[in-house]
C-alpha cells in the first residue's frame, strides 16, 4: 500500500469510468468521479438488449453501479470538467461550478456521442416520421412497442448501415465497429416482436469481427430470415401512400434497386464526444484524425496520453464495445498504479 | 483421361494478367481518389442515367480496374456529367473527373490506334 493515499480523478461515469473507479477504490486509492449528466451509466442505459447474447443492459448497469458503490469513491454528477492542469506532480482539475480539485493522476473516460443522424439529410431523419435511429428503436424495444408514427405496426423494415461512419461527407472516415452487429441484433429483435415482418439490412460490408458476431449473423439468416442487400443507400423519400422509398444499388446483382418500407432504422455511428473534444482543447491533450483521443502508443500505450499521469479509458479513444471498454478501463487502472510506483518511467 | 464434357469458358473469366489496365492507370495518375472507391454503389443508386440504362458508374470503376474496358467504352458516353454521384460518394471520389479522364483516355487510345 502507498504511504500517503494517492488520489485519482476520473472524468466520466459511463462503463469505462465506473469500472476504473471500482478497481481503484478496491485497491485502496481515493477516487473522485465527475459526470456531466445527472445520471451515471452513459450510453449503456439507453440500450435494451445487448449483443451477442441478448442480455438485458440492466444487468450491466447493476454491475457498474456496484463498482461505484464504495467508501473510497466520491461521485459528482451534473458537473463538467473544464480542464486539467499539471502542477509539478499533481493535477488540478477545474469544474463547471467554478471549483478546483487536485489529484495525483487523472483518467479521462469521456466516452462517445452518437452521430446526429439529421446531419445525413438525404436519409430524412427529422423530416420523415418513420425514419428512426438505432437508439430510438432500443427505446421502442424497452417499451415493448414497435409502432409507426400513425400507430400501425410496421411490416417491412429496413436498416441502413454506416450512417455517419465510413463517410467522408460527414468527415468520419473510420468504421464505428459496432453498428453492423447491432443491426443484426436489432433485425432479429424486430422479428421477435413482429413475427410476419420482412426485414432488410442495407450494408457496404458486414463487419462481424467480434466474439460470436458471425454466429449471430448466420442465426439471423437461418432462424429469422433477415435479408441482406449490399449497397449504400443514396437517398430516402416518402411517397403518397406514406411509405418510405429507399434508393440503393444492389451491387451484387449489379442493378439499381428501389424498395418501399414502413419503417427505416439508421445505424448511427460513434463520434468523439463534444465534451471530450472541449476537454482536449483546454488541456492540451492530443486528438487524432478521427477526433478521438490519440494514445501515446497504439500497441503498448493505448491508455496513456502524452501527459504523464493522465490516462484514457474506454470509447474516448476509439469505438469500443462494452467488453472492450471494461478491459480498457482495467488496463488504465494498471497503468495508473504503475505510474504511482514508477512516476519517472 | 475421361472427358466429362466440361470446358473452361474463356469469356467467363477475367483474364487479369492479359487485360489492359492502362485506362485505369491513366485515371489513377491524374485523379488519385479513383483508387479509394469501395464499390458501395451509392453513386450508381443516385445516378439518373443508371436508373434508366445499363450504365453503372460503380460497375465501370471495377471493370476499368480489371481491364475489362470494352463494356465501359460502350457505356460511358451515356453519362450526362451532372455530378450527382460526386455529391454522394462516401469516399470523396471525384467521380465526375473520373468519367472525364476515362473518356479522355479512350480518346487517346483511339488516336494511337489510328
Ligand atoms: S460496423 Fe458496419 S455499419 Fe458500423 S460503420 Fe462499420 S461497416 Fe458500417
Ligand atoms: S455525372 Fe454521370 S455517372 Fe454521375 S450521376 Fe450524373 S449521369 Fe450519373
Ligand atoms: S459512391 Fe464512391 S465509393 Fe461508392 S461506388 Fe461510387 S465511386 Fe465508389
Amino acid at each position: 500500500m502507498p504511504e500517503k493515499r494517492k488520489e485519482v480523478i476520473i472524468i466520466g461515469a459511463g462503463a469505462a469510468g465506473m469500472e476504473a473507479a471500482g478497481q481503484l477504490a478496491r485497491a485502496d486509492y481515493k477516487v473522485t468521479v465527475f459526470e456531466k449528466e445527472p445520471k451515471t451509466g452513459g450510453h449503456v442505459k439507453d440500450w435494451y438488449h445487448l449483443f451477442p447474447d441478448s442480455r438485458d443492459s440492466g444487468e450491466v448497469i447493476e454491475y457498474l453501479d456496484k463498482q461505484l458503490d464504495h467508501k473510497n469513491i466520491i461521485l459528482r454528477t451534473g458537473t463538467v470538467v473544464e480542464n486539467i492542469k499539471k502542477n509539478d506532480g499533481t493535477f488540478v482539475v477545474r469544474t463547471s461550478d467554478g471549483g478546483e480539485i487536485s489529484s495525483d493522476a487523472v483518467i479521462v473516460a469521456t466516452g462517445f456521442d452518437l452521430f446526429r443522424s439529421e446531419r445525413k439529410e438525404e436519409y430524412g431523419y427529422g423530416i420523415y416520421d418513420n425514419v428512426i435511429t438505432s437508439s430510438d428503436l432500443e427505446a421502442m424495444f424497452r417499451k415493448n412497442e414497435i409502432k409507426r408514427h400513425d400507430d400501425r405496426i410496421p411490416e417491412k423494415i429496413g436498416f441502413v448501415h454506416c450512417v455517419g461512419s465510413r463517410d467522408e461527407k460527414v468527415s468520419n472516415l473510420y468504421c464505428s465497429k459496432l453498428c453492423c452487429v447491432t443491426a443484426v441484433k436489432q433485425a432479429m429483435e424486430v422479428k421477435k416482436h413482429i413475427e410476419n415482418a420482412r426485414v432488410f439490412c442495407f450494408y457496404m460490408d458486414m463487419r462481424m469481427g467480434g466474439a460470436l458476431y458471425e454466429e449471430l449473423y448466420k442465426e439471423s439468416q437461418e432462424r429469422f430470415g433477415i435479408n441482406y442487400i449490399r449497397g449504400k443507400v443514396s437517398e430516402v423519400s416518402e411517397n403518397i401512400n406514406n411509405k418510405l422509398v429507399v434508393k440503393v444499388e444492389d451491387t451484387l446483382a449489379g442493378r439499381p434497386l428501389k424498395m418501399e418500407l414502413d419503417m427505416l432504422v439508421l445505424m448511427a455511428g460513434m463520434e468523439m464526444s463534444e465534451s471530450g473534444l472541449k476537454l482536449a482543447g483546454a488541456s492540451g491533450l492530443k486528438t487524432g484524425e478521427n477526433r478521438f483521443f490519440s494514445p501515446a502508443d497504439h500497441h503498448f500505450g493505448s491508455n496513456k496520453s502524452k501527459i504523464k499521469g493522465v490516462f484514457y479509458a474506454g470509447a474516448c479513444t476509439a469505438p469500443l464495445n462494452i467488453t472492450e471498454t471494461i478491459s480498457h478501463a482495467r488496463a488504465a487502472v494498471a497503468d495508473v498504479i504503475d505510474y504511482f510506483r514508477n512516476p519517472k518511467s | 483421361m475421361t472427358n466429362f464434357g466440361f470446358t473452361i469458358l474463356k469469356e467467363r473469366h477475367i483474364d487479369y494478367d492479359g487485360n489492359d489496365k492502362s485506362i485505369a492507370e491513366y485515371i489513377c495518375e491524374r485523379e488519385p481518389s479513383f483508387r479509394t472507391c469501395i464499390e458501395c454503389g451509392c453513386c450508381s443508386a443516385t445516378c439518373t442515367t443508371g436508373n434508366f440504362t445499363r450504365f453503372s458508374l460503380r460497375e465501370m470503376n471495377i471493370l476499368l480496374k480489371r481491364g475489362e474496358n470494352d463494356i465501359v467504352r460502350e457505356q460511358i458516353s451515356k453519362c450526362m456529367l451532372c455530378g450527382k454521384c460526386t455529391l454522394v460518394c462516401p469516399r470523396g471520389v471525384n467521380t465526375r473527373n473520373v468519367i472525364l479522364l476515362a473518356r479522355e483516355a479512350f480518346q487517346k487510345q483511339l488516336k494511337n490506334a489510328v
